[in-house]
């Protein structure tokens, strides 16, 4: 094995997995392609770059980047992709997957690692649809919406992922659309970048089983895509009415607009990860402890029940 | 093992003939504590079997939980002995009762002979009964008295643990160095109280109401002291000295106590332990901490492995490695959660949907907890699949005094593989066993593997070729048999030929192995094996099988529809051998020695 000689820049190339299985015109490939251009402005080295995801049709996403990744089972991407950030501060971590996937048979472990604030960043293609087993009623499908499993239109009120974010503790939590491919760029390189939990939540329609749904999102099909004014602390007139994203009960307060609602940062706070209060605790053990190897750290334990 | 360390035996008593002074010489006793979980019984225990540790005696001991928050009965029994200790002990020898309740709910196990202590204070005064000897103790009052009235009642298990220093002459310098050392953490109030009702309980005059003492021998002193722990801190010291670094569970009696001490053990070696929101991220994160690099370990009990099922059916379709320690409870369901049962095999080695062959091991006594926990991080390594490690609640909370392990030979001290892999790597060939390449591993072809629950080809591609998921099914069974080509046979204990094979895995190793010892005193030809390796299981056993008679499995679970155990079942599919017969049981406590000889009866009549 020769030593690698001058360090080659990481390239979409070089990042191109297998070709996606998604059908023509899904969102998910401008996700894909947003995620590349960001991976090729930030240069990460390649072997640091791990991709995690559970099972629907985004949860594919491992297999499309060339890259260390784990295509797990369903809803459980996070557990795992927290056990990666935990023991491996040199990587740099990354969750994939659906609104199935994550608001519903892992939304319990969204919230725990909201609130446990473990430093990775983890991607949301909401589609309000279950798509992979061909269109059944998600848990962000809208009342009223006919699936095969709510024939007369879907009855339960759908999940908020922005408010349910919020309130999980996220410390940045951001939504975009996956038509608006230069915004979702930017909110990527802010999610990656930001120390903590950060999530992106993408409206990326599933063409086949909930076409048009994103529309109202989308200026090219007639809808508005209402970009959040961000505070830019200039002490001006204007500034008092811009959104501050350290505030939660603001971000709250949009999280609670009427559908298509705002896209932006919602939130984003600096508190501390997970990753360091562990790390604060392994030191502070290690430190008294000294040079004991484990065998010595084992003795110790045997003498003490002797 | 001679006779005479049978004390468990109903047939022999305690109190036969008294020498001329008066001493007794005792070569075994059981002694049982009945009283509250509060009062602080299972503290005598523990001093007890210290004791036994730094004496060169055996040790067992065997206790009583109740599931509630705090309070409720609580015994706890302790088998002391200069020869060979295999159980609890079927009956006591000697009684100690702290209230009315204990008494009544316990004098049963008061062997014909024995002798009960109760506090006359709490129990009504007892006329004789025959075949026994009662002796009535003011132990609240006269505790009480000795500490000075202020603390109450509290620290009367202290003062009856210098009445049995007494009583059975052991070393009164000793304990007290053993009381020092525990309670002296606590502040010299608690020590002194500690100290002034265990030298009350000492001075107080019992072999004089008893008309006679014992002298319980101390054994032949070999190297050192012994260590005298529960399984659970044997499990942890086994997992932590094959190399676990990294772990992740939830909370569940009776596995907890395995996870509180990873979780305070592991950050001095540099790894962590997570507690998580349940057990499906617990079983998950572990996975995250393997496909990482490390050594990892999850566990739970009954009910949690069973969440856990579809997570291990991952690491076993992405080969990646896990130790898993399931701490069985009665079941099914929340059953009996502080009661012992073996009636997780089944579900350890077939709990997952597909074909999904991964190792399983059990430990047979509490020192074997640390062996199996080293074996388990190696075959996990070795094999890249998740290995099941079934122990259970009696193991996890008894206490045993064995030679401490060479830590020299034996602690694993990890390194993160990461050295950059070649051209033809392959995270899955066809002809050789998994080597991951953990993130972070540069890949000197610039393609980079993906771990897949998927069915894959080599390079971990999915795959739907028919051929491919046959070959692939192949090699994750194949490799599991290769264990099994390597293990040995069973060692057999007791006649190599004869009427009846014994056969256990697990905690019954004891009581079947002193079975099998008064069995053969009464000139039967028995003989036992005991198996750690459940799944795959060594290979050749049918030589064993037909050199006996009868071949009896002996388990704590149920016979099931068809009248055999899950190890029993196990052994018949593979053997075809009708021979093959089950002694069960779930009643939620380990087999007597008693049990186990008069159902046999019904075997080889």
């Amino acid at each position: 094995m020769s030593a690698p000689a001058e360090p080659k820049k990481l390239t979409k190339k070089d990042l191109t997995g297998d070709h996606p299985t998604w059908c023509p015109g899904c969102g998910d490939f401008a996700v894909l392609a947003a995620f590349f251009k960001v991976l090729e402005k930030l240069q990460f080295p390649h072997e640091k770059i791990c991709t995690i995801a559970g099972i629907g049709c985004s949860s594919r996403f491992p297999y499309f980047v060339n890259g260390h990744g784990v295509h797990f089972i369903h809803g459980r991407a996070l557990p795992l992709a927290t056990g990666v950030s935990l023991s491996r501060p040199d990587l740099n971590v990354f969750a994939f997957g659906g609104d199935g996937d994550g608001y519903s048979i892992g939304g319990n472990h969204l919230d725990h690692a909201a609130r446990k604030n473990v430093n990775l960043t983890y991607v949301v293609m909401d589609n309000f649809v279950y798509g992979l087993t061909k269109k059944q009623t998600s848990p962000t499908s809208p009342e009223g919406f006919k699936s095969k499993t709510d024939p007369t239109g879907a009855i339960d009120q759908p999940i908020n992922p922005m408010k349910k974010l919020v309130y999980g503790g996220a410390s940045f939590v951001a939504r975009t659309h996956a038509t608006q491919v230069k915004h979702m760029m930017q909110v990527f390189e802010r999610a990656i970048l930001h120390p903590g939990f950060s999530v992106v939540e993408v409206l990326s329609e599933c063409v086949v089983f909930y076409p048009g749904i994103f529309d109202d999102g989308n200026p090219r099909k007639g809808g508005e895509f209402d970009v959040i004014d961000e505070k830019q602390w200039d002490d001006s007139e204007e500034d008092k009415s811009r959104h501050d994203v350290s505030d939660e009960n603001a971000a709250y307060q949009l999280a609670t607009l009427r559908y298509p609602g705002k896209f932006g940062v919602f939130y984003e706070t600096d508190r501390p990860t997970k990753n360091q209060l562990e790390q604060q605790w392994i030191d502070a053990s290690k430190e008294k402890v000294g040079e004991a190897t484990a065998a010595d750290l084992i003795a110790s334990r045997f003498a003490s029940m002797k | 093992m001679s006779a005479s360390a049978t004390s468990g035996d109903p047939e022999t008593s305690v109190s036969p003939s008294a020498s001329s002074d008066g001493i007794t010489e005792l070569q075994n006793a059981v002694i049982r504590f009945a009283g509250n979980s509060q009062d602080g019984i299972q503290t005598i225990g523990g001093f007890l079997a210290r004791l036994a540790g730094r004496s060169a005696r055996e040790v067992m001991t065997y206790m009583t939980i109740p599931s509630t928050i705090s309070g409720g009965a609580s015994i706890f029994q302790v088998h002391l002995g200069s020869g060979e200790v295999l159980s609890a002990g079927d009956e006591a020898d000697f009684l100690v009762a702290f209230y009315q309740d204990s008494y009544n709910n316990h004098i049963d196990s008061l062997k014909k002979g024995g002798i009960c202590i109760y506090d006359s204070d709490h129990v009504e005064e007892v006329r004789e009964i025959e075949g026994t000897l009662h002796v009535g103790i003011p132990i609240t009052s006269t505790t009480v008295e000795a500490i000075g009235g202020s603390a109450r009642d509290r620290g009367k298990n202290i003062f009856v643990l210098g009445l049995v220093t007494q009583l059975f002459s052991l070393k009164r310098e000793k304990l007290a160095s053993l009381i020092e050392k525990q309670l002296g953490r606590k502040g010299d109030g608690v020590l002194r109280n500690a100290m002034l009702a265990f030298d009350a309980g000492f001075a107080y005059p019992i072999g004089d109401l008893l008309g006679q003492g014992f002298d319980l021998r101390e054994g032949v002193q070999g190297k050192g002291d012994k260590v005298t722990t529960d399984g659970n801190t044997a499990m942890t010291l086994g997992l932590l000295a094959g190399g676990v670094r990294y772990g992740a569970g939830y909370p569940i009696t009776p596995w907890s106590t395995i996870m509180e001490q990873l979780r305070t053990e592991l950050p001095k070696y540099g790894g962590l332990f997570v507690q998580c929101e349940d057990e499906l991220a617990a079983v998950s994160m572990a996975l995250g901490f393997a496909y990482s690099g490390h050594i990892a370990v999850t566990g739970s009990s009954g009910p949690g492995l069973s969440l856990k099922m579809e997570a291990l059916s991952y690491a076993t379709m992405a080969e990646l490695p896990l130790v898993v320690i399931n701490v069985q409870r009665g079941g099914p369901s929340t059953g009996l959660p502080t009661s012992v049962e073996q009636s997780d095999l089944m579900q350890a080695i077939y709990g997952s949907h597909g074909d999904c062959p991964r190792i399983v091991l059990a430990p047979k006594n509490v020192e074997d907890c640390f062996y199996v926990g080293v074996e388990a991080c190696e075959l996990s390594q070795k094999y890249s699949c998740p290995v099941l490690v079934l122990t259970d609640q009696a193991l996890a909370t008894r206490i045993e005094a064995f030679a401490q392990p060479d830590l020299d030979s034996i602690v694993k001290e990890p390194e993160l593989d990461q050295k950059t892999r070649g051209e033809e790597f392959k995270p899955y060939p066809l002809d050789g066993l998994t080597r991951h390449a953990p993130p972070g591993t540069a890949m000197e072809g610039g393609k980079y593997p993906v771990v897949t629950g998927l069915e894959h080809d080599e390079w971990g591609h999915p795959s739907g070729n028919p051929e491919m998921h046959a070959r692939m099914n192949a090699r994750r069974r194949e490799k599991i048999k290769a264990l099994g080509e390597e293990l040995s046979l069973p060692e057999i204990y007791g006649d190599e030929e004869g009427d009846v094979l014994l056969v256990g895995w697990g905690s019954t190793w004891g009581p079947i192995r002193e079975s099998v010892n008064r069995l053969r005193d009464a000139g039967e030809k028995v003989g036992t094996f005991h198996l750690r390796h459940l799944n795959p299981m060594p290979n050749g056993m049918e030589t064993i099988f037909a050199k006996y008679k009868h071949v009896v499995v002996v388990e704590m679970n149920d016979e099931g529809l068809y009248g055999n155990g899950q190890l029993a079942t196990l052994l018949r599919s593979r053997y075809c051998d009708p021979k093959i017969v089950s002694i069960c049981k779930t009643d939620g406590l380990t087999y007597k020695v008693r049990e186990i000889i008069e159902r046999l009866k019904g075997i080889t009549a």
